[in-house]
């Protein structure tokens, strides 16, 4: 009677295992690594912040496998991100490209860092500029000509 | 002297404006690269006669407007009456791209809603819609005479999407 109860368990969860959809087979681990080096750098367009090598929407599938098609044609990674990119436009790549519309993208930080630099050099310059222009009249300057003798001469009492 | 000090206040509210406006645009709207390009060839079966085939080539010289729909897809039941009312204005042929789905649950859909299509092709693979660009059922798009796309909505259609933006872009086209 336990036989039957575990032969029976184990042809169920045979069935169970049986029953979610078999991945796409890794037939070619070559075609594999290079369709990950490239859907890694790409986003998925359902699920905006996962790279189409981490998507598991329908629609990540469908591109990794047209991906993997264009792979065995013998297309090159820049004529695959090609294909993409003239389908969903530069959103799908993660690092957008240069050229005239994204200059501030790729430019603005460092502009900005100028500005900050600039602005810091003529706050140090005016600050610089503000502590040296304390002149001291005539009269100052024999006061602390005195002062400073005095000064010496009592150093020179105590030794 | 006084004018220093407002400065930072000026720049956070130039701060807050782009803020607000990041805020109120929706990131699943992405710009189509297709805008003023030839639409992707392709030649697939129709979806009621599953003999017969439908090639965007044949639509050369009129304006027309290409709906993808599945029955799977909750957005285009919303849809369906915008569009029935779009086939019911007479102002172009809509086609259908049925896009992967079954053609079963696309035909029992179509008798139960109402079908405002001149005909649907059947992309039961969604290689086409690959080549479109869809990523987001619903899609629409209104191509012209010459086969070149001109406008992309993603997501479903309204009657004042209708109304303010696809009827005198039709209108528009067909002048030229």
């Amino acid at each position: 009677m336990k036989q039957i109860f575990l032969i029976t368990l184990c042809l169920l969860s045979f069935g169970l295992s049986q029953a979610k959809d078999a991945a796409p087979l890794v037939d070619d681990p070559v075609t594999e690594q290079r369709l990950i080096n490239i859907s890694e750098e790409m986003r998925c367009l359902v699920c905006q912040n996962e790279s189409l090598a981490g998507s598991r929407s329908d629609l990540a599938n469908d591109l990794r496998e047209q991906i993997r098609i264009l792979i065995k044609e013998g297309k090159t990674d820049e004529q695959i991100r090609s294909f993409m990119v003239e389908r969903y436009g530069d959103f799908v790549l993660y690092r957008p490209p240069v050229k005239p519309i994204t200059w501030l993208l790729w430019i603005g930080p460092f502009i900005i860092l100028l500005i900050g630099i600039a602005g810091l050099f003529i706050f140090l310059r005016r600050r610089n500029a503000a502590a040296n222009y304390i002149a001291l009249s005539e009269e100052d300057n024999q006061r602390l000509d005195t002062l400073l003798n005095s000064n010496r001469q009592e150093k020179k009492g105590m030794q | 002297m006084k004018a220093k000090f407002l400065i930072p206040l000026i720049l956070f509210v130039i701060l807050v404006i782009f803020l607000a406006i990041g805020l109120n645009r929706d990131p699943h709207e992405v710009p189509s690269p297709l805008i003023n390009k030839p639409a992707p060839a392709f030649d697939i079966p129709q979806l009621a006669q599953p003999n017969q085939t439908f090639n965007p080539a044949s639509m050369k010289g009129k304006v027309w407007i290409l709906n993808v729909w599945a029955s799977w897809c909750v957005a285009c039941r919303e849809e369906h009456p915008v569009l029935v009312e779009l086939a019911k204005s007479q102002i172009a042929p809509v086609i259908g791209l049925d896009y992967k789905d079954r053609r079963e649950d696309a035909m029992a859909m179509l008798a139960k809603q109402g079908n405002p299509y001149t005909l649907s092709a059947f992309d039961g693979n969604g290689r086409v819609g690959i080549d479109y660009g869809v990523y987001g059922v619903p899609e629409t798009y209104v191509i012209d005479q010459a086969g070149i796309i001109r406008f992309k909505h993603i997501g479903p259609l309204t009657i004042d999407l209708l109304n303010q933006k696809i009827y005198p872009l039709i209108r528009e086209l067909q002048k030229s």
